[in-house]
């Protein structure tokens, strides 16, 4: 059992709720400043929250915030033990995946009454979709990271195959024979799976082809893995384990451990988050040239095929705050267009704002920044969002099989095994 | 013919010596090495054993990005103050409950080794509302007080050990030539338990420097952060990390442990009580 389901439990075991009526206060107090605990950890994101915060500390004196910075590695277990002891921050920066065990816990305000007009329109309704559960939307969605392909340009160039746009993805299909093209037995894999986390960007990239792994029925959340969940991932066993056009060494990998090979020219594509671009821009050698591609799209699914699951970042309310409007103002400050832009520039992210994905500082083509913009319109909120029980499929069921499954140490059937019927047994607890 | 096998055992030992030294060593000749390298060599595919053009700039940047100076302070006055205290009351107790056995230090000694099987995440939402309740919460007294409770149960086990090895006829001597209890305690017992004074502090010392949840959880601004927390902020989502500055942070928080255990080892020898006691 991971750290944080056995917190989850022992926070329950505790008793510690009845405990917390009579301590629970407002984080802050109904003086002093407010919390704001950020998780921006790249350079150029903490300067920019930074300046945010100290603007805002300057129009407004009498409501002013306070900078805290938090850690994406431990902010799960962090915020719920302030939720429990009543001394959470006020104002919290999240992922919309981690939101749903606080919602329904009642940690976090619901935003719905509390949302100012201009910012509900700024959002498209798909981007507050991945933070509306049980019909209460409890963050406001601002940076999504999407996966994307960033490609060796060199190498593509010479192999001759089609250079896709955002407008134009190659299919799976092409994919395929792409790969197979870039690779050169013994010398360069024409594909690099990062898969040591493997479940989110195989459940996101199932929209693709018209699946989700996750599906309503008869009002609960059940897992399915039929052809349009699986084509995807049998897709990526295929090039593991039959044609040989991907690394398998890259399946224990995290996206930037395939770097170094990537510059190496040992690998020619790499299937990354979009906020990899910085990481890649600071590490390739001189004179490496790399581009930033759409995923590939699935056939005779929604959205021409090119939707894709997201879990974007979240700034959210929490509700034992007494100053809640206070709170909202904030974020409304952070998520202004010019700011929201701000934001993503910084992170190296694509903002959920219309007028934000309009700033003239990110239509840019250089470093890909175009392709993630453009695709912005195809992300949807991601399958596994809202959906209890969803970290212990994950981390107990789906993970291991996965990865055995890609390492090509068992089978489809196998895997559809474990998934659906460990995976089903598992969310049946969280839904009685 | 015995001695070449003994040579050769010999020989055999340092080697074997010599493998762990290296294994031991290795961590942290990589990461002195990664806090060195550019961003441009930390992705390159054939990673040199030495920076190829060491830089500055990993630290610079870390000092730039998050207050480490301010942390490693927080982390010396916590960590240093965790230790003093754990062994302020840990030497007097584990002296009581060597020499005066009765069902109270029994059961004390129980207790001892049933507290050290409760996990931390266990405790930690209970003991952050009874440190609320005090108005400990962002306090590093409070998290001063965590640490030498949660460090006190294995210092008193280690400590009884050191204790147990004090000869009591040493203090009935000393108590024949006039010595008060008190004396007998401070010029006979107390120098004799140096070194177990020293490993305790030690241990006390590397558990509150190294610890990062009960630091995570408890303190909340961040002028009180301690270096433990301030390292994961140049981690970021799905495992991505800012490893030159990472690398650059983590080795000056190691530099202070190394510094301190080089300052007491030499007080960490066990053959001080030689010759102690005749016959």
């Amino acid at each position: 059992m991971r750290r944080r389901d056995f917190l989850t439990t022992a926070a329950a075991g505790a008793g510690a709720p009845a405990l917390l009526g009579a301590c629970a206060s407002s984080a802050g107090g109904d003086s002093g400043p407010l919390e704001y605990l950020s998780l921006a950890w790249q350079k150029e994101s903490i300067e920019v929250n930074k300046a945010l915060v100290a603007e805002w500390n300057k129009r407004n004196p009498s409501v002013k915030v306070r900078y805290v910075q938090g850690s994406w590695e431990s902010v799960h277990d962090q915020l719920l033990t302030s939720f429990e002891g009543g001394e959470a921050p006020d104002i919290i920066h999240d992922e919309a995946n981690d939101l749903t065990d606080f919602a329904h816990g009642g940690y976090l305000a619901d935003l719905r009454t509390l949302l100012p007009e201009g910012l509900k329109g700024q959002i498209s309704k798909a981007n507050w979709d991945t933070a509306t559960i049980a019909g209460g939307i409890y963050g406001v969605p601002f940076l999504h990271d999407p996966r994307v392909l960033i490609a060796n340009r060199k190498m593509l160039e010479k192999s001759g195959v089609r250079i896709p746009a955002a407008g134009r993805p190659w299919s799976w299909g092409e994919f395929e024979d792409v790969a197979k093209e870039l690779t050169v037995p013994g010398r360069r894999y024409g594909v690099a799976w990062s898969m040591k986390e493997p479940v989110n960007q195989s459940v996101n990239l199932a929209m693709s082809t018209g699946g989700a792994v996750f599906h309503r029925e008869r009002g609960k959340d059940v897992v399915r893995l039929g052809e349009a969940d699986s084509h995807v991932i049998e897709l990526i066993h295929r090039q593991v384990n039959e044609d040989r056009t991907a690394a398998r060494g890259s399946l224990g990998m995290a996206g930037s451990d395939t770097l170094p090979g990537f510059f190496a020219g040992r690998y020619a594509v790499l299937p990354l988050n979009f906020s990899f671009r910085q990481q890649v821009m600071q590490q390739a050698p001189d004179g490496f040239e790399w581009v930033t591609l759409p995923m590939p799209a699935g056939r005779a699914a929604d959205g021409g095929g090119q939707l894709q699951g997201v879990s974007p970042q979240t700034l959210s309310v929490s509700q034992d705050t007494s100053r809640k409007k206070a709170a909202m103002a904030f974020i409304a400050f952070m998520t202004r267009p010019g700011h929201m832009a701000r934001l993503a520039e910084g992170d190296w992210l694509v903002p959920t704002g219309r007028e934000a994905l309009r700033d003239p500082a990110l239509n840019t083509d250089e470093h890909g920044w175009s392709t993630g913009l453009r695709i912005a319109s195809d992300l949807r909120a991601s399958p596994v969002l809202g959906v209890r029980g969803y970290p212990e499929w994950k981390d107990k069921v789906a993970t291991p099989a996965l990865q055995e499954y890609y390492a090509g140490g068992i089978g489809l059937r196998a895997l559809r095994e474990k998934l659906v019927g460990d995976g089903n047994r598992i969310l049946a607890r969280y839904q009685r | 013919m015995i001695t070449s096998r003994s040579a050769a055992a010999r020989a055999g030992q340092y080697l074997a010596l010599l493998c762990y030294l290296v294994f031991l060593a290795f961590p942290l000749f990589w990461l002195l090495s990664t806090a060195f390298k550019s961003p441009q060599e930390l992705g390159s595919v054939d990673a040199a054993w030495l920076p190829r053009h060491p830089s500055l700039d990993s630290f610079s940047s870390a000092f730039e990005q998050q207050p480490l100076a301010r942390s490693a302070l927080n982390s010396v006055i916590v960590a240093s103050c965790a230790a003093a205290v754990s062994v302020a009351v840990a030497v007097p107790a584990a002296y009581v409950m060597v020499r005066y056995r009765s069902a109270v230090s029994k059961a004390a000694t129980g207790w001892i080794l049933v507290s050290q099987m409760f996990p931390f995440v266990l405790v930690i939402i209970p003991l952050f509302l009874v440190l609320k309740s005090f108005h400990l919460i962002n306090s590093l007294a409070g998290l001063v007080l965590v640490y030498v409770v949660w460090n006190l149960p294995f210092a008193l086990w280690m400590l009884q050990g050191y204790v147990r090895a004090v000869p009591a006829s040493l203090e009935e001597a000393a108590a024949i030539d006039g010595c008060s209890r008190f004396r007998t305690l401070l010029s006979v017992v107390f120098p004799l338990l140096t070194p177990g004074v020293v490993a305790t502090v030690m241990f006390s010392f590397v558990t509150a420097w190294n610890e990062f949840f009960f630091a995570l959880v408890l303190l909340k601004s961040p002028e009180k952060q301690t270096m433990s927390v301030i390292l994961t902020h140049f981690i970021g989502a799905e495992g991505a990390a800012d490893l030159g500055p990472l690398a650059a942070a983590a080795l000056m928080a190691t530099l202070p442990s190394l510094l301190f255990f080089a300052l007491l080892q030499r007080r960490l020898v066990s053959g001080i009580m030689s010759g102690a006691v005749k016959g």
